[in-house]
């Protein structure tokens, strides 16, 4: 069997950043393995600009952002495979530092099997589909979710529609809007179910605005016109409850029904491989390192929690290469130390403490999630940077950070959006001189609250 | 005097801009709360400018069968669609490498079109 230090799963935008910095991290021995048959992931459907304004200080397109990822993975001479599927991560046990053995297929190789040193998750997501939203009315052709429609227009080059209503307006699908009426395409109107856009505002803007898209909020479809083909479609109001107003009801006849109503990490591989799974980023639960529940795996970019910005992923996912370089060097240094801990496995409730030195990181009020899930200063190479998002609107607000119950900052914010990932970072020095402190909490407090906790 | 209201893209606050103008000049800027809500409006009003990206057919790239494809730099909002009726006529033959040339001075624009991916 072959054996590889680094085997990292996905060679989109995470996987690409992720074998770079492993790369730079001095790991020779790596292997990226991508079931399309390019490198680059979504992003060479990705065809809109607005990508790369962190990473390269230029805004590109997406193929463009790829294709300089790409190039410095063909330069560093690092080994890829394509269409090759990845079916099984398993644990054989640590002989001679293989702690896992990946099952994969193509059709050159058929079934193989490769040891790694350690796995970089690396999968990204997949789009919400219809059959989750229980929409009522018929199952005719015309109705697609906006990635697929995203990948028809600008790869295959087939236009799905003419006349089109979308459904949610995350950022595919005000993208698309536009993308369809450039294409000539007749865009009538995109509706949202909550009572504000998931999408950046830039987009909302730029896709809609721009061409005269009406964008209607606290509103869904509640019914699906036609056998063969998509004929109407009608939305309504929703109240507060998200249960449609009757007698608010607006028919469209279209022949096309985009949707944009969410991602979901594609972690089948981690669940099979038994990984603990955070319930509300479907996402692995990780560490300061982005290291798993299972020791020696890593994940990054999408398939750990879904990124509005791409420069985010190949941030995250450089410092999971980094880690992961980190974590074959130290195990090929020393085997494990009898009694260690072997893995930190069973699932459901995310314990504090779980070895000696770590701090949980929770959510406080308005918070919905942060990766990492927990810390162990020790461990921490440099700053931790915790990301989040908040589950409504804030305004004049603040991020609140306390450590270990006292309250280390306010970061007085204008805005505190869903749609918008937020970060805080805590310094390695704010950890150690805090030693005692067993958890680290986020929350949003409204200014006027937080002001009064100030002065007090 | 007239007054043009738009929301401002410089973050999720989304400002609704004001801005008062008199035969095309800028009278005052109203509605932002930070500077950069201020210089948006101002361009916006005179001279809003775009990216356009779309993609192009392209002949003996096997299964590639479209180019992505951008303008070089931003063209004037209103020749959007006079673009893209260009680009709509526009084909290309492999190989074709990012940066490579499609259109030359788009509609007018003095702006080309160029590749944003290869098909080799």
């Amino acid at each position: 069997m072959k054996t590889v230090d680094i085997v990292i799963i996905g060679g989109g935008p995470a996987g690409l950043a992720a074998a770079l910095s492993a790369r730079k991290a001095g790991i020779k021995n790596l292997l990226i393995i991508e079931r399309d048959d390019e490198l680059g992931g979504i992003l060479n459907q990705c065809i809109h600009n607005g990508f790369g304004l962190h990473t390269f200080h230029e805004e590109l397109t997406g193929p463009e952002y790829a294709g300089r990822f790409i190039d410095q993975v063909k330069e560093a001479g690092i080994p890829y495979l394509l269409n090759t599927m990845v079916l099984v991560i398993s644990r054989p046990g640590a002989a001679d530092g293989v702690r896992h053995i990946i099952t994969a297929t193509n059709r050159t190789d058929g079934l193989f099997q490769i040891g790694a040193r350690a796995v970089i998750l690396a999968m990204g997501c997949r789009e919400r589909p219809r059959g989750a939203l229980n929409v009522p009315g018929y199952r005719p052709a015309g109705i697609f979710s906006a990635g697929t429609a995203q990948r028809l227009v600008n790869v295959e080059g087939y236009m799905p529609g003419h006349e089109v209503v979308i459904l949610g307006s995350g950022d595919i699908g005000l993208i698309m809007a536009r993308r369809m009426t450039l294409e000539g395409a007749k865009v009538k109107v995109v509706a949202e179910l909550m009572p504000y856009s998931g999408g950046l505002k830039r987009n909302i803007v730029q896709c809609l605005d721009d061409f005269g898209i009406p964008l209607k909020l606290s509103h869904t479809v509640v019914n699906i016109e036609g056998k063969e083909r998509v004929q109407a479609v009608t939305i309504a109001q929703v109240g507060a409850d998200r249960r449609p107003i009757p007698g608010t009801e607006e028919r469209y006849t279209c022949d096309t029904l985009l949707l944009s109503v969410g991602l979901i990490p594609e972690n089948e591989l981690s669940r099979a491989a038994g990984i603990e799974i955070n319930g509300v980023t479907n996402g692995p639960v990780v560490n300061e390192s982005l290291e798993t529940s299972e020791e020696g795996v890593f994940a990054c970019g999408n398939v750990l929690h879904v990124h509005d910005l791409v420069d985010n992923v190949s941030e995250e996912a450089s410092r999971a290469g980094t880690n992961a370089a980190r974590f074959v060097a130290r195990a090929s240094g020393k085997t494990t130390p009898p009694g260690a801990p072997e893995t930190r496995t069973g699932a459901g409730e995310i314990k504090a403490q779980t070895e000696t030195g770590e701090i949980q990181i929770r959510t406080g009020n308005g918070v919905r999630y942060t990766v990492p899930s927990f810390v162990n200063p020790e461990r921490l190479d440099g700053n931790l940077i915790i990301r989040f998002r908040v589950g409504a609107i804030y305004k004049d607000s603040s991020v609140v950070v306390r450590l270990g119950g006292e309250r280390l900052r306010a970061l007085k914010k204008k805005i505190i959006a869903p749609g918008e990932m937020e970060q805080v970072i805590i310094t390695k020095d704010e950890l150690l001189q805090h030693e005692n402190a067993d958890s680290i909490e986020i929350s949003i407090e409204e200014n006027s609250a937080a002001q009064a906790a100030q002065s007090r | 005097m007239e007054e043009r209201t738009l929301t401002c893209i410089g973050c999720p606050m989304g400002c609704q801009v004001s801005v008062q103008m008199d035969a095309g000049k800028i009278l005052s800027v109203t509605g932002n709360t930070c500077p950069r809500g201020d210089a948006y409006a101002r361009e916006e009003v005179t001279a809003p400018a775009r990216t356009v990206t779309s993609t192009i057919p392209v002949t003996g790239g096997g299964r590639k069968v479209r180019i992505p494809c951008k303008t070089a730099s931003d063209v004037p909002k209103q020749k959007i669609f006079e673009v893209m009726a260009q680009i709509h006529k526009a084909g290309a033959k492999a190989p074709v490498r990012r940066g490579d040339v499609l259109i030359r001075n788009v509609a007018g624009t003095g702006v080309d079109v160029i590749a944003t991916g290869d098909v080799l």
